[in-house]
């Protein structure tokens, strides 16, 4: 991209217009609206069931599978989903305590990228391929990349309507789902495989390192604004999808002198924006209220039910 | 009996929801107790009481069909116990749930009615209307937009319980709903669930750990230690004979004016003491 400077002017129609005039930008709308769509709605299971951590990992274990792909010659994108599927698919049936510990998963982590590090020393191109597995590449997705994106995300979509139900359920009251007759470890293992598919479109987009962005900081701010689980889950798309989009928009448009940025570094900086925005909203009106609201004078007796 | 509460309702037992016969329950064929035959009448509150360890949440475990008895045979509303039973209402002792669960009571007592459903719900009148009943039958129906994480415990339990009745069940198992609550408000969700009890003569079997906030309203008391299991009236089974002879050990069952009661002796005795 460097050396091209596209002509930015305030009709934001022929912006998108002149923009959606390139294949690559336009695959790059198409695969991340796919994977922000996706990322959205896992997120709010994994910010429900506290697997923040575990999809942090999850990410990394993708790392050494795309990294053991690119060495071997293969589409990183199978050795993403083989690696990924087997950690996810692990930690499912190791139960769903197991998804929750931090330092047994942080030591897989940290070897697993280890594992990375080594395949992708062996492997020639160093760099580049390693720089586009961390942080992602949207721009540099081809048609059929696209293709395999959209259809994995249609797989994913899928599954969770027809669970949806279940799911919450069994991630927000495991004990009585569990008495009702829902099956709790086909369940968390079918989430955790969604999961791993999520990641490993997601990482395309904006890499192993940051995709917390995209996966767990949209369903962190829709957990906040509502109460209402499908609300939260419509919230979450809209943010991921809103980063991504605005985030592959000014990526194309801005530079300082001819130096331009990376897509992923917008994608994830708007999300943090939004996610600080609630965050300190959040603090203020909630500040305002404990202001404007009458003393309370609590007596020696007084209910707090 | 002297101390035992005399305006507990003259309660004719209706036909037994619950048959145990010679009932042995463990993990890994290392019984926890067994040896337990008893009856549990429609309609009946029924208190289990035992130390911690003692296997009460098995029992409900195995109510539930989630867990096997070793030997013996039990029946739960006619029929052996089978996951999933619709008849059944459930409120476990450890949730999921906490202070940062930011989802509205009114999803959770939902989820109760429909969450073992496929696909999205096509029925949601019926839902909220259901959730809207169990919520207003527990006095909750003003927390139905709350989070789950901003409830104090007792108004959790009240919501806990909402979600346990939505489906108008038969029994109700509530395991420890009194841990964590203070005496007064014990004294309230008892008041609650006698209620429920009563006016929907629903079978309702409670695992607590201090049996004073209950004695008044119980028709039945199921008394787990030692491995071995005594059930009958109240006044028959918590009697310094009747627990010497489950425990094994010397126990004494003293009653106060007000006709609490102290279990002195067994295990733990510390834990029983209570005024």
């Amino acid at each position: 991209m460097t050396g091209f400077l596209p002509p930015f002017s305030w009709n934001l129609f022929t912006d998108l217009r002149y923009m959606w005039q390139f294949a690559f930008m336009r695959n790059a709308f198409l695969a991340g609206t796919a994977i922000a769509i996706v990322a959205g709605i896992i997120g709010y299971f994994v910010v429900l069931r506290r697997l923040a951590f575990a999809t942090h990992a999850l990410g990394h274990v993708g790392f050494s599978g795309a990294a053991g792909a690119v060495l071997f010659s293969v589409n990183p994108v199978y050795g993403l989903l083989l690696f990924t599927m087997s950690g996810a698919g692990g930690m499912a049936l190791l139960g769903r305590k197991a998804a929750t510990r931090d330092i047994e998963i942080g030591t897989v982590l940290a070897f697993m990228l280890a594992v990375g590090l080594l395949f992708l020393s062996l492997y020639k191109g160093y760099d580049t391929e390693a720089y586009s597995i961390l942080f992602g590449e949207i721009l540099a997705i081809s048609d059929s990349g696209v293709v395999f994106i959209v259809e994995a995300a249609l797989v994913v979509l899928a599954v969770m309507a027809l669970i949806y139900r279940r799911l919450l359920f069994a991630s927000l009251d495991e004990d009585v789902a569990e008495a009702k007759g829902l099956p709790m470890l086909g369940l968390g293992l079918t989430f955790m495989l969604l999961l791993a598919v999520a990641i490993s479109i997601a990482v395309q987009v904006v890499g192993v390192l940051l995709i917390f962005a995209l996966t767990v900081t949209p369903a962190a701010i829709g957990v906040r604004l509502t109460t209402r689980p499908l609300y939260a889950v419509v919230v979450s798309v809209l943010v991921a999808l809103f980063a991504v989009w605005v985030g592959l928009f000014v990526q194309f448009y801005a530079h300082v002198g001819d130096q331009q940025f990376p897509a992923s570094f917008f994608i994830v900086t708007i999300a943090f924006a939004l996610y600080v925005a609630v965050r300190v909203g959040q603090a203020l009106s909630g500040w305002l209220a404990r202001r404007n609201a009458p003393p309370a004078r609590p007596g020696p007796f007084a209910r707090s039910d | 009996m002297k101390g035992a509460p005399s305006h507990r309702r003259a309660h004719p037992t209706g036909p037994a929801v619950i048959r145990a016969d010679r009932l042995e329950v463990g993990f890994r064929s290392k019984p926890v107790w067994k040896d337990a035959s008893f009856e549990v009448g429609r309609g009946e509150f029924v208190a289990v009481i035992g130390p911690n360890g003692a296997g009460k949440t098995t029992l409900f475990r195995m109510l539930l069909g989630l867990h096997r008895p070793l030997a013996g045979t039990i029946r739960v509303l006619d029929a052996p116990p089978r996951r999933g039973n619709r008849r059944i209402g459930y409120v476990p002792q450890r949730h999921t749930i906490d202070n940062e669960t930011h989802i509205a009571c009114e999803t959770l007592v939902r989820l109760g009615f429909s969450g073992t459903g496929w696909g999205p719900s096509f029925a949601i009148r019926a839902e909220r209307e259901a959730a809207a009943d169990a919520l207003r039958s527990v006095g909750a129906e003003e927390f139905a937009n709350k989070s789950l994480g901003s409830l104090s415990g007792g108004e959790l339990q009240r919501v806990f319980l909402a979600e346990a009745l939505v489906g108008n069940p038969d029994m109700l198992l509530l395991d420890e709903p009194l841990s964590n609550l203070d005496l007064r408000r014990s004294r309230d969700l008892v008041e609650l669930i006698h209620g429920l009890v009563r006016s929907r003569n629903v079978t309702t079997l409670l695992v607590a750990h201090d049996i004073n906030p209950l004695i008044e309203c119980l028709d039945k008391v199921i008394y787990i230690a030692n491995g071995r299991v005594a059930t009958g009236a109240p006044e028959d089974v918590l009697t310094s004979a009747s627990l010497t002879e489950l425990y094994g050990v010397p126990v004494e069952v003293l009653h106060d004016s007000r006709g609490n009661i102290v279990i002195v002796g067994g295990e733990n005795p510390h834990e029983r003491e209570h005024a």
